[in-house]
Formats: structure tokens, C-alpha cells, sequence
């Protein structure tokens, strides 16, 4: 297995070097300057070249993108073009509020959502499996920032329980981190929760009506070691993909949470680089993006042997 | 819940103004109940402010919310109060009999955050550097004989023709003031942003705190010497309060509102108009035009390519626009907006609103079918571009498009985000080869307030703003206003102004508008001007 970790890491970076290459060309090619940005309304086509000029932007295309290779493999991502900042300072300012929101998100969303699915599965036609399927739905159909506005309202503003939006480090304030990520965290798992609950029940079904399990009733095995022991494990592996790719997905999509929570997130980052056309740190995102993918799918891959010991790698 | 009234109807605006302060003056006093306690140590206002920060040297942008960061960290020479009028800030002024000679004799006790003492050399550093990046700054330098320091206390500008509105250009609080930095850091090409932070203004800039886009951190310098004059404007005094002041970041208008109504944040720069019901509701809460001069928004054509190359058919498209539809789209709520057909913005002391009459009436398709019909418009499509991604840049392109329209023009109307459209406006092509035709944005009063600092009113061809005019009669204006000594002949020659703009359609003035800030009702005597400073500023208990 050892083996196959290092041919997977590997493997990432051929894949990291044609995303770099994609996203390279594909910023310049979209319209957009960052000297624009940089200089205002009021600046003169000749003052925009002459920063244009001293950012490197009036290279010629292949001399920007061989002295950003150069760089890159030097671990260096490079300055952002607006704020003058170091693209490792900024990402290592916002990805930690992000990583901690998206880690209580899919816990709290697996810790509700399995156990939901499963009932659903065990209950299947009653109304039981019949609430939980409608919550499911509306939980994935409900656009984030309404559910958001809904629970800061009612969370916030009418019972004054928890904070309106920001961010605290736990590392500063735990308890003022807590009650500030209970929010956007809610809002959060209310999708994963649908779609982890959606799956589990589905996997779930399809299981319960394999022989094994018929198998197991008939020799009076007790009905929660059925459906955990038996039935939940051999239904795990595309629960556990949902989780997986849920998690990389939170990772890359939360900047409209991030907004109406005001988290300082890598999404915001990579929305604001995006329309500021701050090319350093949109490449860097990406990059960044794409990493937490291959790594997500090989952790998702390798947690399938813990699962179902058929599987070898 | 107290609502401060603006005085902002039209040309009553000026006379207005000062009841206003006085009024906002008396409101935010009022509400503190007498023998509340003020601001102690290490009390901190946390303000959210109209954009995010991210570029940190305020000579290389002209974006708003650098300009503000600047008046925090840095201070300047002279500075203007709320009638325009220059006085001294850093350093005393004298001008020769002749109009030649310029002398700035630096005040005691000024200090930089780094311990050093201001000198005279750091200023002629700071100016130089300002003068490369400002319009009215290089205009200065164009007729510039020597800039020198004469000791440490003294700056001696020599001119080698005088320059009579060399000191309200000095003085001037936007869109680049000249800040005054170290002459190590000002000796940055004006090209490449600072990288080094250290002013000798009211608040120091907290470096470690700062996360672009996010949030920055300013705490109050205790070396600040401030001038004993009361702080008007960007003049005067500027007397620290407070501890520490945040400025942070809200994307969502309604996640800052409820920061504010819930008391997360102290202070809101501007509040979406739809949104201020809710703020009303709050009696916490302190909704008021904190700039009773505003934003003027405005279209500019491309005298390159047709059809806008034709003095006619942009006379006809003028004659098409009307300002109340634009404003009432934009806006919404009148009490936000005034039809002003001033270029120099209604409410300034060069304000004309000559040769504007269509516009205030809500245009004149008819007459403008007419005009275009006897210009032999040939159906050429109009390029328009609209942002898509700016609140306050929305409206008025959609408004003018079906106005163009109903006077016949052929409108193409893209969409596209800001960034894309400041980066098209650039291209001198042809529009159906990537160029445009006309585009909307707004201006603060203050910036466009003279023909010196307004970028639109420039001749220069290629050397112009976008759109670039070539008018030989615009620039022999111009040096009029520059020759003329005294303000009654700059308002002469600035009124010729107004009507040769208006007729040549240099560009469409289509109104003002007032934005709205709202504020924690414990914050109080915060200044009446168009930057938010926050000195003087309080919170109590």
C-alpha cells in the first residue's frame, strides 16, 4: 500500500503541472488588468503602462509565464500584483478559517446525517423515511444565503444567542470561536446533511436487501447489529466518497457562506483575486484547489480498505 | 433614532451646507446625555468601511478607501476646509508678490512613526513623487523652475510662470492628496507601490494586523502633535480619541447592516438606501448624510470612433438623456438625489449648471430625433458598456440605453464586469473591434470640482481621459483659469467652461447623489466632510 501512496503523490504532479499551465494561459487570455486596478479611475493610459510596465504585466506572455515555473518550483507563489502582500502570507491567513469551518461542517453534517439516513433505510415507507426524505430535499434546495439570513435572524437578531457574522481564532478565544462558527456551520451542514442523509438511505436500501442480511435476521441477529455491523459497513464506500468529495467541494465553494457570515476565507480570497485579476493569487488558488482534490480522493481511496477488506492497493 | 438633515435640494446646497454640519454637529452632541463618560484608554471602533483595503500606497492609486487610509497614517502641507479655502496643516504658507515663489515653513513637533523628525526634505521627496502621478500635480511641475529644501523646516517652490491655483491643488483632498512620507520611501518610482508604511499622521498603520481585503488596524499615535484649530474638513485639528480603530470588510450589505443593529461594529460608511428602514427601526442606531456634496455620476463618449465622433450626433444624445430617470433608478428615494447639470458639481464654488437644461427635464427625444436625423446618423450601432458587478453602476447604463434608443439611436448594449469594461475603456479600437463607445461611472464632488482636477475636462487628445478629446478651445480655457488671480474671474472662465463642455459634449452630467452612513448612537462628533476621518470622532460609555 506503501507502494501505491507514492505513485499517487507522484501522480499529483503531472496533474499540478497541466492545471498550472491551464490556468496560466486561461487568466491571460480573460480581459482584465490588475494595473487598472491598481491605478484608479482617474490614471492616463501612460501612467497605466508605466505600471503595467513595472509589474512585469507588458512582458511578453512566455517570459511571465517561464519567471512564475521559476518561482513556482522554488516554493514560491509569488507577490500578489494589488496588495504587494506575499501569496503564502494571505493564503496562510485565510485558509485556516475555512479548513476549521468546513472540518465542523462535515462532522457535525456525518454525525447527524448517517444516523438520519439510517433510520430512513430502516424505516423505509413510513414517515419517517418520509420526513427525513423531505427534509432533504428542501435542505438541498434552499439557496445557503437564505438559510443563513433565516438563522441569523432568528438566531441572532430576534433571541441574540449567537454573534451576527466574524471570525475568531480558537487559538485566541475558543469559546468565542465556537459561538461564532455555530452559524455558518448550521447553514452549511444543512446541505451535506441532505445529501450524506439522501446517499446513506440509498446505499443503505440497497444493501438491506442483499442475501447476507436476510441472511443475518433469519439467524436472529439483533436488528442494530444488523444494520450497523453488517449492513452499514458494506454500504460505506460511496458514503464515504460523498463525505470526501463534500469536503473538497466545502473547501473550494463556501465564499457565499464566507460572505454572508464574513468570514475571512480562502473563498473570498479567490473571488476577490478573481475580479481584482490578481493573477498570482488566483493561480496560487487554484493550484491550492486542485491539491485538496487529489489529496481528498486519495484519502477517500485508501479509507475504502478500512470498509471492505476486499479492496487492496 | 436621530436623521441628520443633508440641506441637499439643488443649488441651495452651498448656502446649506454649513446649517447642515451645524445641525449634524448638534445631533450627534445631543444624543449623549450631559456627564456621559467619553472614550477611555483602549477603546477601539470598529468601522465598516465602502471597500476593502489592499493597496497601501496612496500616490500610486486614486481608489477611495487608499485615499482614506492616507489621511489616517500620513498627514499633508495645507489642506482644504469646507468652502474650499486652504489653510495650513503641516506647514505655514507664503507666496511672493509675484506669484513665484512658494515658501512652506514646516511646524513644530511633527514626527514620524518611526521616531524621525519631519524635514523639509522628505517633503520635497513626497511631492515630487505626487507630482509624477497627479494631474494638478504635473501641471504644477510643468511650469516648475526648482523644488528644493532650504533647511530643514523650509520648502521653496520656484515657478518660472505664476500658477495661481497652485495651492488649492496642494490642498486638495482627493483623489491624490500629497501625502508626506519619508524621503527614503518617497523616493519609490511612482510606478511601483511603497512597501514601507511610515507616516507622520493622527494613527500608525499596525502592519502585523493587516489581512488585504479583510481588515487593518490603526492605533492612535501618542507622538501626533495636532494644530490647535478646530478639525474642518481636512484642515484643522486632528484630535485622537480613541485607541484603536478596525476597519473591516462586509461583501453582504445586509450581514453589516445586522452587524450594526446587534452592536458587533461601531460604525457603517455607507448603508444600501433600500436598507435603511431597518436601521431607522433601530433606536441604536444613527442613520445621516455624512457628505452633503456626494457622488456625481456621468456618461463619456469616445470621440474616436463613430458615431460619437460627430459633435452633433453627441449633441443629439445629450439632448436624449434626462437626469430624474437615471437618479430615480439609481437611487430610488429622492431625498438621495438632486438634478445638478454642473460639471463642477452643484454645491462648489464653480458651479454652473448652464446649457443643462435638457437634461434636468428629463430629456428631449423628440428634438434629439431631430438633431440626429439633421447629423445623417447612419443606424452606426453605440457601443454601450454596463457593469454588471457595481452596485452604484448598474442603473444608469440600462436608463441610457432605452433613452438612446427612443431618440433612434442604434444601441448595443454588452454586459461585462467592471474589470473588463476598465480594461476595454483603454482600447483606442474601433468598437466592433473590441472598443466602446460610452460607459457611465461616478465621481466625488471634491474631484471633479475644477477644471484642473476634473480628468474629464482635458483636451489632450491621446493625453486625455478616456474617450480622448482633442479641443485646442477646452485648453486655451484652461490656461485662462490657470492665468486667472482672483476667484471672481475663475468663476468666469470656469462658467465658459461649463458651456463649451456641455456643448461639445466633453461629457454627460446626469446628477448627484448623497450616500448614507449610520453609526452606533455612542459614536459621536464624528466630522462632516467627504473622507470618514476618525479623529475627533468619540464613543462613549
Amino acid at each position: 500500500m506503501l507502494g501505491y501512496v507514492i505513485r499517487r503523490i507522484l501522480a499529483v504532479i503531472p496533474v499540478m503541472a497541466i492545471v498550472a499551465v491551464f490556468v496560466f494561459l486561461l487568466l491571460r487570455l480573460t480581459p482584465g488588468d490588475p494595473a487598472a486596478i491598481i491605478a484608479g479611475d482617474s490614471a492616463t493610459p501612460a501612467q497605466l503602462e508605466r505600471i503595467r510596465e513595472s509589474l512585469g504585466l507588458a512582458d511578453p506572455l512566455h517570459i511571465q509565464f517561464v519567471t512564475w515555473m521559476g518561482q513556482l518550483l522554488q516554493g514560491d507563489l509569488g507577490t500578489s500584483i494589488i496588495s504587494n502582500q506575499p501569496v503564502t502570507r494571505l493564503i496562510g491567513q485565510r485558509i485556516w478559517p475555512t479548513l476549521q469551518i468546513g472540518t465542523l461542517t462535515i462532522l457535525l453534517s456525518v454525525l447527524i446525517a448517517v444516523p438520519l439516513g439510517v433510520l430512513a433505510a430502516w424505516r423505509h415507507r413510513t414517515w419517517i423515511d418520509y420526513a427525513v426524505m423531505t427534509f432533504s430535499v428542501l435542505g438541498f434546495s434552499i439557496p445557503v444565503f437564505v438559510i443563513g439570513y433565516l438563522f441569523i435572524k432568528l438566531f441572532a437578531i430576534d433571541l441574540r444567542w449567537l454573534p451576527v457574522q466574524g471570525y475568531t481564532s480558537p487559538s485566541q478565544d475558543l469559546q468565542g470561536f465556537l459561538s461564532r462558527a455555530v452559524l455558518p456551520c448550521l447553514t452549511l451542514a444543512t446541505i451535506y446533511i441532505a445529501l450524506i442523509a439522501r446517499m446513506t438511505r440509498a446505499s443503505l436500501l440497497e444493501v438491506l436487501g442483499e442475501d447476507y442480511v436476510r441472511t443475518a435476521r433469519a439467524k436472529g441477529v439483533k436488528e442494530h447489529i444488523v444494520l450497523f455491523r453488517h449492513a452499514l459497513r458494506n454500504a460505506a464506500v460511496p458514503i464515504m466518497t460523498i463525505i470526501g468529495t463534500g469536503f473538497a467541494l466545502l473547501i473550494s465553494g463556501v465564499v457565499v457562506t464566507e460572505s454572508v457570515f464574513n468570514i475571512p476565507g480562502i473563498g473570498r480570497l479567490t473571488v476577490d483575486a478573481i475580479l481584482a485579476r490578481d493573477y498570482p493569487v488566483i493561480q496560487a488558488m487554484i493550484l491550492l484547489t486542485s491539491a485538496i482534490y487529489v489529496f481528498v480522493n486519495l484519502l477517500i481511496d485508501l479509507s475504502y480498505t478500512l470498509f471492505d477488506p476486499r479492496i487492496r492497493y | 433614532m436621530t436623521f441628520i438633515p443633508n440641506g441637499f435640494s439643488g443649488s441651495l446646497l452651498a448656502k446649506s451646507r454649513s446649517i447642515a454640519l451645524a445641525a449634524a454637529l448638534a445631533a450627534s452632541t445631543a444624543i449623549v446625555p450631559a456627564g456621559t463618560a467619553l472614550a477611555q484608554d483602549g477603546e477601539t471602533i470598529t468601522a465598516v468601511m465602502h471597500s476593502g483595503l489592499r493597496v497601501l500606497d496612496p500616490i500610486i492609486t486614486t481608489a477611495h478607501i487608499t485615499r482614506n487610509h492616507g489621511y489616517m497614517i500620513y498627514d499633508v502641507l495645507i489642506a482644504m476646509d469646507e468652502n474650499f479655502e486652504v489653510h495650513p496643516q503641516m506647514a505655514e504658507f507664503e507666496v511672493s508678490d509675484d506669484g513665484l515663489t512658494y515658501t512652506f515653513t514646516l511646524r513644530d513637533g511633527l514626527m514620524f512613526h518611526d521616531g524621525e523628525p519631519v524635514t523639509a526634505a522628505d517633503a520635497v521627496a513626497s511631492l515630487n513623487r505626487w507630482g509624477e502621478r497627479d494631474s494638478g500635480g504635473q501641471l504644477i511641475f510643468d511650469v516648475t523652475e526648482s523644488l528644493e529644501a532650504s533647511d530643514d523646516k523650509t520648502i521653496t517652490w520656484t515657478l518660472s510662470e505664476p500658477f495661481a491655483p497652485l495651492l488649492d491643488i496642494v490642498g486638495k483632498q482627493s483623489a491624490v492628496p500629497p501625502f508626506i512620507m519619508p524621503a527614503r520611501v518617497a523616493e519609490t518610482p511612482s510606478s511601483e507601490a511603497i512597501t514601507e508604511y511610515v507616516g507622520s499622521g493622527p494613527f500608525t498603520f499596525v502592519e502585523e494586523e493587516f489581512e488585504p481585503g479583510v481588515s487593518v488596524t490603526y492605533a492612535k499615535f501618542e507622538d501626533y502633535v495636532p494644530r490647535e484649530e478646530p478639525a474642518n474638513w481636512m484642515s484643522g485639528g486632528k484630535v485622537v480619541n480613541v485607541d484603536r480603530v478596525v476597519w473591516t470588510t462586509m461583501p453582504d450589505a445586509q450581514t453589516a447592516m445586522n452587524a450594526l443593529v446587534s452592536g458587533e461594529i461601531d460604525y457603517l460608511e455607507q448603508s444600501q438606501i433600500d436598507l435603511l428602514p431597518i436601521l431607522e427601526a433601530s433606536p441604536d442606531v444613527v442613520v445621516e448624510v455624512r457628505d452633503p456634496l456626494g457622488y456625481q455620476t456621468m456618461g463619456r463618449m469616445n470621440f474616436k470612433h463613430p458615431p460619437f465622433d460627430d459633435e452633433k450626433i453627441r449633441q443629439a444624445a445629450l439632448m436624449a438623456m434626462g437626469q430624474e430617470s437615471v437618479l430615480a433608478t439609481l437611487i430610488g428615494n429622492p431625498e438621495y438625489y438632486s438634478l445638478c447639470g454642473a460639471i463642477f458639481g452643484c454645491g462648489t464654488p464653480l458651479a454652473s449648471e448652464t446649457g443643462s437644461e435638457t437634461l434636468k427635464a428629463g430629456g428631449d427625444p423628440e428634438g434629439a430625433r431631430a438633431l440626429l436625423e439633421e447629423a445623417g446618423y447612419d443606424n452606426t450601432p453605440v457601443v454601450l458598456m454596463q457593469p454588471t458587478d457595481v452596485t452604484t453602476l448598474t442603473a444608469q447604463p440600462v436608463v441610457a440605453a432605452q433613452q438612446l434608443r427612443e431618440a433612434g439611436f442604434n444601441v448595443d448594449m454588452q454586459a461585462m464586469d467592471w474589470q473588463t469594461l476598465v480594461t476595454r475603456r483603454a482600447s483606442q479600437a474601433a468598437p466592433a473591434d473590441g472598443g466602446w463607445n460610452i460607459f457611465f461611472t461616478n465621481w466625488m464632488v471634491p474631484e471633479i470640482s475644477s477644471p484642473l482636477i476634473n480628468p474629464m475636462v482635458n483636451g489632450r487628445g491621446d493625453d486625455a481621459w478616456f474617450g480622448w478629446p482633442e479641443d485646442a478651445d477646452l485648453e486655451a480655457l484652461r490656461d485662462e483659469f490657470i492665468a486667472a488671480d482672483d476667484a471672481e474671474t475663475q468663476a468666469e472662465v470656469a462658467e465658459r467652461i461649463q458651456a463649451h463642455v456641455i456643448e461639445t459634449v466633453n461629457y454627460v452630467p446626469l446628477g448627484q447623489y448623497l450616500t448614507v452612513q449610520a453609526r452606533r448612537s455612542n459614536i459621536v462628533d464624528m466630522i462632516q466632510s467627504p473622507v470618514p476621518v476618525f479623529w475627533q470622532i468619540d464613543k462613549s460609555e
